[in-house]
Order: C-alpha cells, then sequence, then structure tokens
C-alpha cells in the first residue's frame, strides 16, 4: 500500500501547486479586465475625486503585487474579503457592520449548484454508464445506434435550447414539473428536489452523451484483449464477460470522464440557471464580473479552479486504486 | 484407440482482410479418441490456432466457417444455439491460451477465474470448487498451493501462471482441452516443468487434448499422434514415433533439418588484440532496482558474441547501455579502445553510427507508413550525407545485399512484407550507417524456423564480407550453436560463465549453463522421460534455478 500512498500524496501536492498557480493566473486575469469598480458604479459622469475616494476606501490603489499576496494570505485563512459592493454600500450608511463577506455571500449559492450538481450526477452517472455497458453488449445493433444518435444529438444542442424544450413538454404542456427553480433556504428537501428537477434533467441531456460514449468505447477496447476471449472459451455468458471480465478493466478511463463533467456540472451552468432563474453560483459570477466586484470574482473562480482540481485528483486516486497491480504489488 | 470423441470433416475456414475472405482452412478432416493427445504442427500462419479454436465451435472476430462440420461428441458445434455451445466451453471443452500472462484478467484474483467456469455451470459449489483448485494446484506441483490462487496473475510468475491456467481448464474435468501454444512464451527451464505438469495431468484425468505447438521437440513429448500443417492444408499425419522417424513429405523433412545449420569455427582472436566494443564492470539499475552487476566482455572485430540468457537475465539492460540508452552507474564502454560517454546524447554523431541495432519485433520497429526506401534512406542522409542518384544506388545496393530485389521492394510499405522481409529491412537499415558492430536483440526469435534459418545465414555471409562484430543477444540456444563465436551466458544481471562456443558446448559447464543447456527439448520422444529421471521430480525447472 506505501506505493499507492506515496503517489497519492504526490497528487495531492501537485493539485496544491496547480491551486496556486491558478490563483496568480486568476489575479492577473481579472486584474486585466477593462474599467474598474469604481468607474463601473459611477458610471460615465464620475469626478476624478469621486473615483479616487472609492479607490482608497477599496485599497485598489495599492500596488497588484500587494494586492495579491493580501489576498492570497486571507484566501488561505479563508477569508476571502468583502464584496466591493457590500463593502461600498457598508461606507454610505456608516456602518461596516451590515457588509456580508464574500464567504458569506457565496456559501448558500454555492450549496444549491452542488445541489443542482449532485441531482444531476445521481441521475447521469447510473444512466451513462448503464447505456454505455449495453451498448458494448449490443454493439453495432439498432439499440446502441439509437443510444448513440440519441445522446449525441442532445450534447450537440445548445443547453438552453434543451431546457426550453424540456419546459414546454414537461411544464407547459404537461404540468408535471415547475418551471422557476425559486430556491430559497428552509425549503424542505423535496420542495426543492422538486423544484430542481427540471435543470437536473437538462443538465442530464448534456452530460450523458461524453460518459456513455466512454465507457462504451472502453469496453469495446478491451473486448479484443485474450481474458476476454478466454472469458468467452469458458463459456461465461456475453453480459457477465462485459460487467464482470471488461469493466473492471475499464474503470480508469470512465472514472476520468465522469470526473470531467461532474467539474462542469459544478462550473459551467450558468446558462441553465438563467433559464430556470435558479440562484447558483454561475448567476452570481456572471453578475460580479458586471460590476468588476473583484473579490467575488476572484472567489468563483478560485472556488471553479478547486473544483476541478479536486474532482481530477480524485478521479486520478480512484484510477489509481481500480488498478489491482498498484493496490497489490508483487 | 477408445471412442471416438471429436471428429471435424472437410473443414473450411475463411479470415476477412479488407473487404474480401481468403481462406485459412481449406479442407482439413481430423478425429481425436477420448484421452487421446494430438500434436498439431505447422509455421505461422499454417491455420494452427484457428483450427484449434474451431474445434470448439469458436471463430474469433473476422474469421468464419464456410464448409464442413465439427461433431464433438455427438454434437453438431457449428449449428449449435449459442447457449448449447457456451454450455459445452469450459465444462466439457476447455482452453489452456499462449500467454497466460495476457489470458489471466488483471482485475480478479486467480481463483476467483478458477471457480468461475465450475460455479456458472453449476459442477460444483464455490468452495468446493475452491478446495478442488487447490488440489489441482498441488497435482500441477506450483509452490504453496494453498496460497498461489489468492494472489492476483501480476503477482505470480509466468511458468506458474500456466500451471495455474492449465489447472483453469481442468477445473470442470472437460473430455477436452485445446492447448494453443502453452509454453512457447517461456523459458526454456521453466518450459520443462510446465511440459511435465501438463502431461502428468492429462493422463492422469484421461483427458483428450490437441497440442498446437511449433516446436517439433515439444510436440515430440507431448503428442500420441501429430498432424502437420502448411498454409491451411495438412501435409501429412501419423503416430508420433513413426513421423519422427521417417517423415514421408518434404515439407516435414525440411521442418526437422532446420537445426542442421552451423557455421565453421573462426580462429581464436590473437591475444592482445584490440576488441572493438569493451564492455568493463558495467552496473546499471532501473530507479532503485539493480539489473547489472560488474558485467564485463569483449567482442572483437568479424566475431559474433552470443548474450544468453532467460528473460530477465539482463541481457537487453547490456544492449542499453552499450548503445548508450540507459548511462551505467559503474564501469564503461570502450570502442576501439576510445571510452564512449555514457549518454548517447553526448555521443558523436560518427560514435553513434558505429553501433546499429537490430529489433527482435521487425513489425514495431519500422514506421509502417514509410516506404521500404525511404526507411532505408534515413541514415543514409542522416550519416552518409547523401542523396540524389548517388542515394538511389547506395539503397539498391543494400537491398540486393539482403536479397531482396530493390525494382520490386524500394517502394512497397512495411505492411506489404513477410515477417522475415521486415526483418531483412531492419538488417539493411543498421547497414546503412556503415557500422563495425551490430546489436541483433533476439532478431530471429519472432519468426519461423526456416524463415529464421534464413536471416542466419544473411547475417553471417554479411559478417564475412564487411567484417562487422555481433552481439546476438537471445534466449535460443540452437541459434547461439549456428551462429556464434564466443558466449557470455547470463543470470539476474551477472555474467556466469563466458568462452569460445566449443568450450561452452562441451562439458563440464558451469551448473547454470549445465542446466540451460539440458532444458533444451530434443527430438526424441522420451528425452522428457529421461530428463526428469535424471534430474528427479523435485529438481527441474523453477526448482533447479532456485536451488543455485
Amino acid at each position: 500500500m506505501n506505493s499507492v500512498l506515496r503517489i497519492i500524496l504526490q497528487r495531492l501536492a501537485l493539485g496544491l501547486l496547480t491551486l496556486f498557480i491558478v490563483s496568480i493566473v486568476i489575479f492577473t486575469a481579472v486584474n486585466l479586465l477593462p474599467g474598474d469598480f469604481a468607474q463601473a458604479i459611477l458610471g460615465q459622469g464620475a469626478t476624478p475625486e469621486a473615483v479616487a475616494a472609492i479607490r482608497t476606501g477599496l485599497g485598489l490603489d495599492q500596488p497588484p503585487v500587494v494586492r495579491y499576496l493580501a489576498w492570497l494570505g486571507g484566501a488561505i485563512h479563508g477569508d476571502l474579503g468583502t464584496s466591493f459592493a457590500q463593502a461600498n454600500f457598508a461606507s454610505f450608511t456608516g456602518t461596516t457592520s451590515g457588509a456580508k463577506t464574500v464567504a458569506e455571500q457565496i456559501a448558500p449559492r454555492f450549496a444549491n449548484t452542488m445541489f443542482l450538481a449532485g441531482v444531476t450526477a445521481a441521475i447521469a452517472v447510473p444512466i451513462s454508464v448503464t447505456l454505455g455497458l449495453l451498448a458494448a453488449l449490443y454493439r453495432n445493433s439498432v439499440f446502441d445506434r439509437a443510444a448513440n444518435i440519441l445522446t449525441l444529438t442532445s450534447i450537440s444542442s445548445p443547453e438552453f435550447f434543451l431546457a426550453y424544450i424540456l419546459i414546454l413538454f414537461l411544464a407547459v404542456l404537461n404540468p408535471i414539473l415547475p418551471s422557476l427553480s425559486n430556491i430559497y433556504d428552509g425549503m424542505s428537501f423535496t420542495d426543492r428536489l422538486d423544484k430542481t428537477l427540471l435543470p437536473a434533467l437538462t443538465l442530464t441531456l448534456v452530460v450523458t452523451a461524453h460518459m456513455m460514449r466512454m465507457t462504451r468505447a472502453a469496453i469495446i477496447n478491451l473486448l479484443a484483449s485474450p481474458y476476454i476471449e478466454m472469458a468467452r472459451l469458458k463459456g461465461v455468458s456475453p453480459l457477465r464477460v462485459i460487467v464482470r471480465h471488461a469493466l473492471p478493466n475499464a474503470l480508469a478511463p470512465i472514472i476520468n470522464v465522469i470526473a470531467l463533467n461532474l467539474a462542469y456540472l459544478i462550473t459551467g451552468v450558468v446558462v441553465v440557471e438563467v433559464v430556470f432563474v435558479y440562484p447558483g453560483i454561475g448567476q452570481l459570477f456572471v453578475d460580479s464580473v458586471k460590476i468588476r466586484d473583484i473579490p467575488v470574482v476572484q472567489a468563483c473562480c478560485l472556488i471553479f479552479a478547486g473544483a476541478y482540481i479536486l474532482l481530477n485528483l480524485l478521479a486520478d486516486i480512484l484510477s489509481i486504486l481500480s488498478n489491482p497491480r498498484l493496490r497489490h504489488p508483487k | 484407440m477408445g471412442e471416438r470423441l471429436l471428429t471435424i470433416k472437410d473443414l473450411y475456414i475463411e479470415g476477412r482482410s479488407d473487404e474480401t475472405w481468403t481462406p485459412i482452412i481449406k479442407g482439413v478432416d481430423l478425429t481425436l479418441d477420448k484421452g487421446e493427445v494430438l500434436g498439431l504442427i505447422g509455421e505461422s500462419g499454417a491455420g494452427k490456432s484457428t483450427l484449434g479454436l474451431a474445434a470448439m465451435g469458436f471463430c474469433r472476430d473476422g474469421v468464419r466457417i464456410s464448409g464442413g462440420s465439427v461433431d464433438f461428441d455427438g454434437i453438431d458445434l457449428l449449428n449449435a444455439s449459442a447457449a448449447t455451445k457456451r454450455g459445452l466451453l469450459g465444462k466439457r471443452i476447455a482452453y489452456v491460451a499462449q500467454s497466460a500472462a495476457a489470458s489471466f484478467n488483471p482485475a480478479h484474483k486467480i481463483i476467483e477465474q478458477h471457480v468461475e467456469a465450475p460455479v456458472q455451470h453449476h459442477v460444483m459449489g464455490r468452495a468446493e470448487s475452491i478446495q478442488d483448485g487447490i488440489e489441482l494446484y498441488r497435482r500441477l506441483r506450483l509452490p504453496n498451493p494453498e496460497q498461489i490462487g489468492f494472489r492476483y496473475p501480476h503477482q505470480v510468475s509466468g511458468g506458474q501462471l500456466q500451471r495455474a491456467m492449465t489447472a483453469m481448464a481442468m477445473s470442470c474435468r472437460p473430455d477436452l482441452i485445446i492447448f494453443d501454444e502453452p509454453t512457447t512464451a517461456l523459458d526454456v527451464t521453466t518450459q520443462i516443468e510446465v511440459l511435465a505438469a501438463i502431461r502428468d495431468i492429462v493422463a492422469q484425468f484421461d483427458t483428450a487434448a490437441i497440442y498446437i505447438t511449433h516446436d517439433l521437440a515439444v510436440v515430440a513429448q507431448m503428442a500420441d499422434r501429430i498432424k502437420v500443417l502448411l498454409k491451411g492444408d495438412e501435409v501429412e499425419e501419423a503416430d508420433t514415433r513413426t513421423m519422427l522417424s521417417s517423415p514421408q513429405q518434404d515439407y516435414t523433412r525440411s521442418l526437422w533439418a532446420v537445426r542442421s545449420f552451423e557455421r565453421p569455427m573462426k580462429p581464436a582472436v590473437a591475444t592482445g588484440a584490440q576488441p572493438v566494443v569493451s564492455v568493463r564492470g558495467v552496473t546499471a539499475s532501473y530507479g532503485k532496482v539493480a539489473v547489472l552487476h560488474d558485467v564485463s566482455f569483449d567482442i572483437h572485430a568479424g566475431r559474433t558474441v552470443a548474450v544468453v540468457g532467460e528473460s530477465g537475465s539482463g541481457k537487453s539492460t547490456t544492449a542499453r547501455c552499450i548503445t548508450g540508452l540507459l548511462p551505467p552507474i559503474e564501469g564503461e564502454i570502450l570502442f576501439d579502445g576510445v571510452p564512449l560517454p555514457a549518454n548517447y546524447r553526448k555521443r558523436s554523431k560518427d560514435q553513434l553510427r558505429q553501433a546499429q541495432m537490430i529489433y527482435q519485433m521487425a513489425d514495431t520497429a519500422l514506421n509502417p507508413r514509410v516506404t521500404i526506401g525511404q526507411i532505408i534512406a534515413r541514415p543514409l542522409q542522416f550519416y552518409g550525407g547523401l542523396s540524389g542518384s548517388a542515394l538511389r544506388k547506395r539503397l539498391d545496393e543494400l537491398l540486393d545485399q539482403i536479397e531482396l530485389d530493390p525494382k520490386i521492394y524500394r517502394d512497397r510499405l512495411p505492411s506489404e512484407l513477410s515477417g522475415g522481409q521486415k526483418q531483412r529491412i531492419g538488417i539493411a537499415r543498421a547497414l546503412a550507417a556503415e557500422p563495425k558492430f551490430i546489436i541483433c536483440d533476439e532478431v530471429t526469435s519472432a519468426l519461423d524456423q526456416l524463415v529464421a534459418e534464413g536471416i542466419l545465414r544473411l547475417l553471417a555471409r554479411l559478417q564475412d564480407d564487411l567484417g562487422l562484430s555481433y552481439m546476438f543477444i537471445t534466449h535460443d540456444l540452437a541459434t547461439v550453436k549456428a551462429i556464434a563465436d564466443e558466449v557470455v551466458v547470463m543470470k539476474d544481471g551477472r555474467v556466469v560463465e563466458q568462452g569460445e562456443k566449443n568450450e561452452m558446448f562441451a562439458p563440464p559447464h558451469h551448473a547454470y549453463t549445465d542446466l540451460l543447456l539440458s532444458s533444451v527439448p530434443q527430438m526424441d520422444p522420451d528425452w522428457l522421460d529421461q530428463l526428469l529421471a535424471q534430474r528427479g521430480v523435485d529438481n527441474i525447472g523453477d526448482a533447479a534455478v532456485d536451488k543455485m
């Protein structure tokens, strides 16, 4: 097990290094955005004095390196700073206690996003893997082709289009599910699920094709292996050949593509959020970019990057664990 | 003999290449009685494996049975339903594949794979089958039979896996087992162990078997009857002793005669002569694992040094050190008395040119998308700076040297050549650099015996014409006998013995050399019995190696 532990620790260290580099990229990129918060909030007719006052108030007059280090230092301690919008509003009213921190602002939105991603994954992953297995089992049959065409069609259509189609059929023509996903605190789990189902179904249509096709390809790739032929020559049934002999050896690529799709579900679903008015982190991110609310933008980017890195790390570790050569060294 | 078990009549099998179907088996008849062992022999492409699988009613993808019948104990296998066939496979007809390492599923423990057939076919329960497996491992003389099944395939050596696979084939006590080259991938010392184990267990359970191999000496030990195949046709069939003593057909006789090639001995090297290549005290490792320990030997001008040993003995690693691909930790490589930089990146173009290499798998060593002419022209341009008509002339000379007609082969792709022809291209590419020294890494082991002999003769002629020195890496002692002037025997990364070929093949040997030499199968059908009697049952193959 020692070698596995060492590989995992190596990956973990590498993940942290990546996150650090990404933080620099985020900070640089965000600072390259044209205009800043003071200009955005005060509009075209702002006097230079007013702009300078807000800048000084928010620390925007400091050199970039100082601001980066301050931000990084805070982020390491879990303090992502205070939203410019909140801080500015608070300074006008003369209190600082009313200002929400970025963490407080993001937390509920992030929880909502995770909930949507979780529901989608719970539907999409089992469906894709099962479809992939069946497509491999009945490869080149009518079923295989139909599954391929359907999933490819759904991945090729724009998300908002899929969303409106689903709204048309499941909310307007047959009012089974609500078309608006206005989630708020204190909702019961079933209500929340009910409201989340339509966006989750839309996202399922978006991510299924990838995972299904990778499952199918990874398994078919193995079917020419001598050990698969051996299993057939032992009189093992075709389904058992696929599930017991091919699938365990095809796990690594499947896990990786699942992780990529889960990361997408956390970071890339802003269009679907907008269509269903779902209060997720994607909307907050876009709104903050509009008003150059840099602390929020940076925090969102950092969370997105962290999600990608963490999920890929998890996929790496699971792939390693799925390899008996590494689990059971000689 | 006894009751008829398997009858194959007038069987035709075709394989698809591109869009057309070409015949692989052309009307072969085959019969097998209960408890009988039939040896199926022929070169690659003869259709042995295809025929063996067809005896199970099985075709690989892209292969179809186009005529004839296969009758197994009254069941018409070619017209039986898939479910009926599944009911027979593993239960009454079992298969032992060439590479056990590739044919065991890496994701499951050996015993899990062993019990699958008995449990799925409802022959016995899981617990009972595990106990039976352990008993079979014991009978096959696997070390530690109680525990070995509970390991994963990659944790067990090749020879042991091959026996575990034989045990797996036996798990339902089938009436028939197809052995498809079960010892081809093994070292000679391990091969004996597996041969003895297979022969005993087949006899104990009175199982009928079809034993497929290209090695005559092996089949002579195993089979009651031998059938010779050539390009999908039967050449002849007779019981083993008759076949060995008086083969009727020319083709069979030519197979028998192959092992006769042997070059005349060269005069001994003058004392004090400068060796072309001198390996001095080389120690090397992959990461922390030391693989070579203080290896030293010389290769003189115009001579062939065969480096012999089993897989893992460090033969190819030594070649990697000489070529600079793996810089040694200690020791050095001298070329014409001058030390070479350890890393190939630091060697001059001329130093690189002087030492060339020919690989085992000509298939993978040639770029499949480039014509033969371009493959050979590359070193001519790179080292010789040739172009235009000079390049063309030299290219044609080289193709003439390797006995391929330039007009026909210059513009072909590697895929349009046979295995032996591809290996000749590998030789021409090495010659194009005009080297003094060539490393031949198992260059004949992927080839049929007749083709391999042609390659050996070519290499010998080129050496005489051009004064080349060869380092010839091989595990096959027949090849050593044919081509070597000197022999270096390696084991576990050390040189255990070295000297002139005549001295090496004459006693007294180092104990390990002796083991290697005596493990090479002989044509005599009694050879295995005599050898086992000589060594004692407990002291064959693996066990003998371990004791050293």
